[in-house]
């Protein structure tokens, strides 16, 4: 009776051990990989940057940031139009259309503005970074610098990092701004909101450090979430066609849940406490 | 060399409109620029109820902005809110001793803001005096309830 009983057990036991040591190779490998992307994130951004340096990393910047003003841009405004637009025709049964400037000022600075223009930015630069990174080291570019010497944290990751850094923001404030002037071309043009009430409930409500600020915090922390993915996938992946592919993919998609999933938790830091 | 130029120029002038985007931002849409510059001199004045008001909130006379909220805290003597208010220097010596402050809204559904209505006495505010005549915010259940129960009366 009992040796049946054991014999049971054991036979049951076997699958849930493999499942477990399966576990347990995905934690470790998952911890290697966080502590191998922080180690990267360190040493890429410490060093002092030389003249060099610096040109590399205007490069970088043009590259990021200017190019990809035109997208941002674009999607700030039509974004900005459509939340008049909406916000309208929901005030207007309250009689409240003059809340409307508020009302597009807070959701673009709080909110669309640091999330939308960080999706667009792993859209367009992070998959770029990895998937340049990503051939770089397919054709063993990286390698041979090291081979002559040169550190390619240094030289090729350092300012793609700090380029992203500095463009997000920067590209966040483009968003919002340009966002409030398609609320404002839609909603006081076209609507026929009152302009005056239309800027002076915005100035009344939206705090500079409270919202404009915060906003900006978001920005930067997604600047970095972002660029550091993308340019650890790139980085790490295995140096085949199919890896870069892979890589591209995982960066967007990790990008995308890290931005949305880091909101909630800023917003909840920020904004949580109700007045 | 050349198309590096134009790429720094570039870099340059994004930079250059992200600061100004900045700027903007902080002038036009949170209104930084509307709080009274320079010098300023202190009013107090206490309310029964000070509604929705806030820190930075305007304070107006004949509906020309003067001055800000600065501060808002509960006075333990009486248990009513005493308001802080940072006026324009220029009215210092200016605004007459039985002037009365007013917790207004802008529109129905607005943002509030202190009025003050100048009084006719000789002599003057200064800085740190309080304005005795008070009037407190509109509170729209009170006022609902002073309706129903009169309508009940009659």
């Amino acid at each position: 009776m009992s040796d049946e009983h054991a014999r049971r057990r054991g036979a049951s036991r076997r699958p849930p051990v493999r499942q477990v040591v399966a576990l347990g190779r995905g934690t470790l490998d998952m911890i290697d990989a966080l502590g191998r992307a922080g180690l990267f994130l360190m040493l890429s951004c410490l060093g002092i940057p030389s003249r060099e340096g610096i040109r590399l990393w205007l490069r970088q910047m043009h590259f990021v940031g200017v190019m990809s003003l035109a997208i941002v841009l674009v999607s700030g405004l039509f974004i900005g139009m459509v939340l008049a637009l909406q916000g309208y025709t929901i005030l207007v049964d309250f009689g409240a259309e003059d809340a409307l400037g508020q009302m597009v000022a807070l959701s673009l600075l709080r909110e669309l503005a640091p999330v939308v223009s960080a999706l667009l930015f792993a859209g367009r630069a992070g998959s770029a970074l990895t998937a340049e990174i990503g051939l770089m080291k397919a054709t063993e570019q990286l390698t041979s610098m090291e081979m002559i010497g040169v550190d390619p944290l240094r030289r090729v990751i350092a300012p793609r990092l700090w380029a992203g850094f500095v463009s997000l923001p920067l590209l966040t404030i483009g968003f919002s701004v340009v966002g409030i002037w398609g609320g404002y071309l839609v909603g006081v043009e076209w609507l026929g909101v009152f302009e005056g009430s239309y800027w002076s409930n915005m100035q009344g409500s939206v705090g500079f450090v409270a919202d404009i600020g915060n906003g900006l915090v978001k920005s930067l922390v997604f600047a970095m979430v972002v660029t550091w993915i993308a340019v650890f996938q790139g980085y790490d992946l295995i140096p085949t066609s199919e890896g870069i592919s892979r890589a591209t993919t995982r960066t967007v998609v990790y990008s995308s849940l890290a931005i949305l999933g880091l909101d909630f938790v800023l917003t909840a830091m920020m904004f949580g406490e109700i007045g | 060399m050349k198309r590096s130029k134009i790429m720094e120029f570039g870099v340059g002038l994004f930079m250059l409109a992200g600061i100004l985007g900045l700027v903007f931002l902080g002038l036009r849409v949170s209104g930084l620029g509307n709080g009274v510059g320079g010098d300023t001199f202190t009013l107090n004045a206490n309310f029964a109820n000070i509604g929705g008001l806030k820190v930075r909130s305007k304070v107006t006379v004949a509906g020309v902005q003067v001055g800000q909220v600065t501060g808002i805290e509960l006075d333990p003597k009486w248990y009513d809110a005493r308001v802080t208010m940072a006026i324009d220097s220029k009215l210092e010596g200016q605004l007459p001793r039985d002037s009365t402050a007013a917790i207004l809204t802008a529109g129905l559904l607005g943002e509030q803001y202190v009025g003050l209505s100048l009084g006719g006495a000789p002599d003057t505010l200064k800085d740190g005096d309080t304005i005795r005549d008070t009037q407190q915010a509109l509170v729209l259940e009170e006022l609902i309830q002073q309706f129903v129960s009169n309508m009940v009366k009659n």
